[in-house]
C-alpha cells in the first residue's frame, strides 16, 4: 500500500494537523512503510474469529445515572488558553 | 549522603522504622541526587519543596504510629501521570503550561500510602517511542552509556518511553518511579537500563488522570531495583477505581508475602516464535541461561507455540494509533495546553496541532486516521483486533501447559542516540516481544539479567496469567537471585 501525496494531505486535514507542503512527500514514504509493514497481517486467517472488544474478561459496569460530582467550572477553564465570562473563547464559527 | 541513596526500598523502611535515619534525611539525600543526575536530562521538573514538606508530614506519621506501607520513600513520577498543581506535559510542547488541578487516582494511591514525590521525569511525547528519543524536553542519556558526563563517548539510550523513570532508578536518584507501558514501554528501558519493571495485568492500575495514548492497551506500573521493591510499590499502585470503567474490582494481593522463593514444580514455558532473525547471540544465550537457574530453582522448562507472535507489532501498529488518534484528538489548542492562533477555528486546530505535536505523534495519529477512515476501517482495524484475538488465544492455549512464559525482554541490546531512528518500522521492532502481552493484557515483568559485550544490561521477560503477578514475582525473584545481578551505571548520583 502506498500512499500519495494528496491522501496525505487529506489525511492531515481529517486529523487537522497542518503538515507543510514541503514535508508531505517524506510523509507519504514513511506512511506508506508503516502500511506495507502492517500488510502482512492478511496471511492471517480470521474466519469465523470476533473481533477483540475487551482483554478483561469482565462486564462493563452500570451505575446510576446521577450527578455525584462537579462544580468546577473554574478550576476546568484555568488551564483554557483564553477564557472569558465562564467561557472559553474561539475564533468566530459563525458568520 | 549517598548511602541514603544505594538502599533499596525495603531497606529504606526498614531504616526508617529503626529510626537509623528520618524521611526527611531520606529525601534530602535523594534531592541532592536529583541535581548530581541532571546531565541525564532524565527529571522535567523538579519538586523538591514539595518533597520535603511531603517528607516532613511522613516522619509525623510515623512518629503517631501511623506509617503507610511505602512511608516516606521518594520516587520520580513519569510525567504522563497528571500531578494536581505541577505541571504535567506527556513530553508534549501541545500541553505547554498545563498545570493539572486533579491527581491521577495512582499517584493519588501512591502518597496515600505515605510516597514521596520527588519530581516529574522524562518520556517519549505521549509515550510513543522505544528511545526516550521523541521528548520536546529533549532526549534522556542512560547512566550506563560509557564515559561520563561531558565525555560520553557513546550516548546510550535507556529504552522508551519510560526513559526518564529508567534512568533515575538506574542512576540511584529515586528509589523507584512510575512507568507506562502500552506496547513494553515499562519493561524495554527497564531491561536497557537493569532494573526491575512491572506491566501489571490490564485492569489492575487505574487509568483515570493518565495522558491516555491507547487506553485498551495502557498500563501502569512500578520500575525500581528489585523484585521485593516492585512487589511493594505494586502493591500500593493497584486498587479498584470506579472512576476507570476497565479497572478491575478485586482484591489487591500482598504481593511481598508472594516471594517466598518457592518454585519448584512450576512449568516455564519457552515460546519457539521468540527466536527471532537476527537475534544476537548473547540475548539468545543469556535466555537459556534464565531456562537453567529457573531449572536448577525446581522449576520445569516446557516448550510452548504462540503462532501468532510474528503479527502482533503489525497488529498493534493498527490498534495503537487508531486509538491514539481518538483520544489526542482533545489536544485542540482551546481547552488547555498551546494554541496557535488562526484565521478560522479549523485554521486554529491545524496550526496548534502542527506546531504542538512532535513528528512521531503525527505519524501514528495520521495513521490512526487513515485506517479508522471511511472504507479502511473493516480492512484494517476490524482485521486488527481480530489478529488481537488469535494472539490472546495463542497465551490461552499455551497457560494450560505451563504457569509463566520466560522470553528475552527485547531483541536488541541498548543502542546509542541516532541509531535506528531513520526507519520508524526498524525502531518499532524493538517491541516484538513486548507487544504480544499488551495485546492479551496479560501482566509481563522485565528482570536485569546480565550485561552483554558491551558492559550494558540484558533483561529477561516474564508474562504470567491474568491477574497472576504474584508467580510473576516470585519467577523474577529466583531469576534475580539466580542471575545476582550487581552491576552499577558507570554514572549514579
Amino acid at each position: 500500500m502506498s500512499l500519495d501525496k494528496a491522501t496525505v494531505a487529506k489525511i492531515a486535514h481529517l486529523a487537522r494537523i497542518k503538515v507543510p507542503d514541503d514535508e508531505l512527500e517524506d510523509l507519504a514514504g514513511d506512511l506508506s512503510r508503516i502500511l506495507s509493514f502492517v500488510e502482512q497481517l492478511n496471511e492471517v486467517d480470521t474466519k469465523d474469529v470476533a473481533p477483540m472488544t475487551s482483554v478483561a474478561a469482565q462486564k462493563l459496569r452500570r451505575r446510576k445515572d446521577e450527578v455525584t460530582d462537579g462544580g468546577y467550572r473554574d478550576a476546568v477553564l484555568s488551564n483554557g488558553p483564553e477564557t472569558a465570562e465562564g467561557f472559553y473563547v474561539v475564533p468566530k464559527v459563525v458568520e | 549522603m549517598a548511602e541514603l541513596t544505594r538502599l533499596t526500598m525495603a531497606q529504606a523502611l526498614d531504616g526508617l522504622s529503626k529510626k537509623d535515619f528520618t524521611a526527611v534525611e531520606l529525601t534530602e539525600a535523594h534531592v541532592g541526587a536529583m541535581e548530581a543526575v541532571r546531565p541525564l536530562n532524565a527529571y522535567i521538573t523538579e519538586t523538591p519543596d514539595q518533597a520535603l514538606e511531603m517528607a516532613r508530614a511522613s516522619d509525623a506519621r510515623r512518629a503517631k504510629g501511623e506509617a503507610g506501607p511505602m512511608d516516606g520513600l521518594p520516587i520520580a513520577v513519569k510525567d504522563l501521570f497528571c500531578t494536581k498543581g505541577v505541571a504535567t506535559t506527556a513530553a508534549s510542547r501541545i500541553l505547554e503550561g498545563f498545570v493539572p488541578p486533579y491527581e491521577s487516582t495512582v499517584t493519588a494511591n501512591l502518597w496515600r500510602d505515605g510516597a514521596v514525590m520527588l519530581g516529574k521525569v522524562n518520556l517519549d511525547e505521549f509515550a510513543m517511542g522505544s528511545a526516550n528519543i521523541t521528548s520536546h524536553h529533549g532526549e534522556v542519556v542512560s547512566p550506563w552509556s560509557p564515559g561520563a558526563p561531558g565525555s560520553w563517548s557513546r550516548r546510550i539510550v535507556p529504552g522508551g518511553s519510560s526513559g526518564g523513570s529508567a534512568a533515575v532508578v538506574a542512576a540511584r536518584a529515586a528509589l523507584g518511579a512510575t512507568g507506562t507501558d502500552t506496547g513494553g514501554s515499562i519493561r524495554q528501558p527497564a531491561g536497557y537500563t537493569g532494573i526491575v519493571g512491572i506491566k501489571p495485568t490490564y485492569g489492575r492500575c487505574s487509568r483515570w488522570g493518565v495522558v491516555a495514548y491507547a487506553s485498551s492497551l495502557d498500563q501502569a506500573g512500578p520500575m525500581t531495583r528489585t523484585v521485593e521493591d516492585a512487589a511493594i510499590m505494586l502493591r500500593s499502585m493497584c486498587g479498584f477505581d470506579p472512576k476507570d470503567s476497565t479497572s478491575v474490582d478485586m482484591a489487591v494481593p500482598d504481593f511481598r508475602a508472594a516471594l517466598t522463593g518457592d518454585i519448584r514444580g512450576l512449568r516455564v514455558g519457552i515460546p519457539r516464535e521468540y527466536r527471532v532473525d537476527g537475534m544476537p547471540a548473547e540475548i539468545e544465550a543469556l535466555w537459556s541461561r534464565g531456562v537453567e537457574w529457573l531449572k536448577a530453582a525446581g522449576a520445569e522448562p516446557v516448550e510452548i507455540s504462540l503462532p501468532h507472535t510474528k503479527y502482533a507489532l503489525a497488529a498493534y501498529y493498527i490498534v495503537a494509533p487508531a486509538e491514539a488518534s481518538s483520544n489526542l484528538a482533545r489536544y485542540d489548542g482551546v481547552r488547555f495546553g498551546r494554541r496557535v492562533e488562526g484565521g478560522s477555528l479549523n485554521e486554529l486546530y491545524e496550526n496548534t496541532r502542527g506546531e504542538g505535536f512532535g513528528k512521531e505523534v503525527q505519524r501514528r495519529i495520521l495513521i490512526g486516521t487513515y485506517v479508522l477512515s471511511a472504507g479502511y476501517y473493516d480492512a484494517y482495524y476490524l482485521k486488527a483486533q481480530k489478529v488481537r484475538t488469535r494472539i490472546k488465544q495463542d497465551f490461552d492455549e499455551a497457560f494450560r501447559s505451563c504457569d509463566v512464559i520466560l522470553t528475552p525482554t527485547a531483541p536488541s541490546t541498548p543502542f546509542a542516540i541516532g541509531d535506528n531512528s531513520d526507519d520508524p518500522v526498524q525502531m518499532y521492532l524493538n517491541d516484538v516481544f513486548t507487544v504480544p502481552v499488551n495485546l492479551a493484557g496479560l501482566p509481563g515483568m522485565s528482570v536485569p539479567a546480565g550485561l552483554g559485550g558491551d558492559g550494558l544490561p540484558l533483561g529477561l521477560q516474564l508474562i504470567g496469567r491474568p491477574f497472576d503477578e504474584e508467580t510473576l514475582l516470585r519467577v523474577g525473584q529466583a531469576i534475580e537471585t539466580a542471575a545476582n545481578f550487581t552491576a552499577t551505571p558507570p554514572f549514579m548520583a
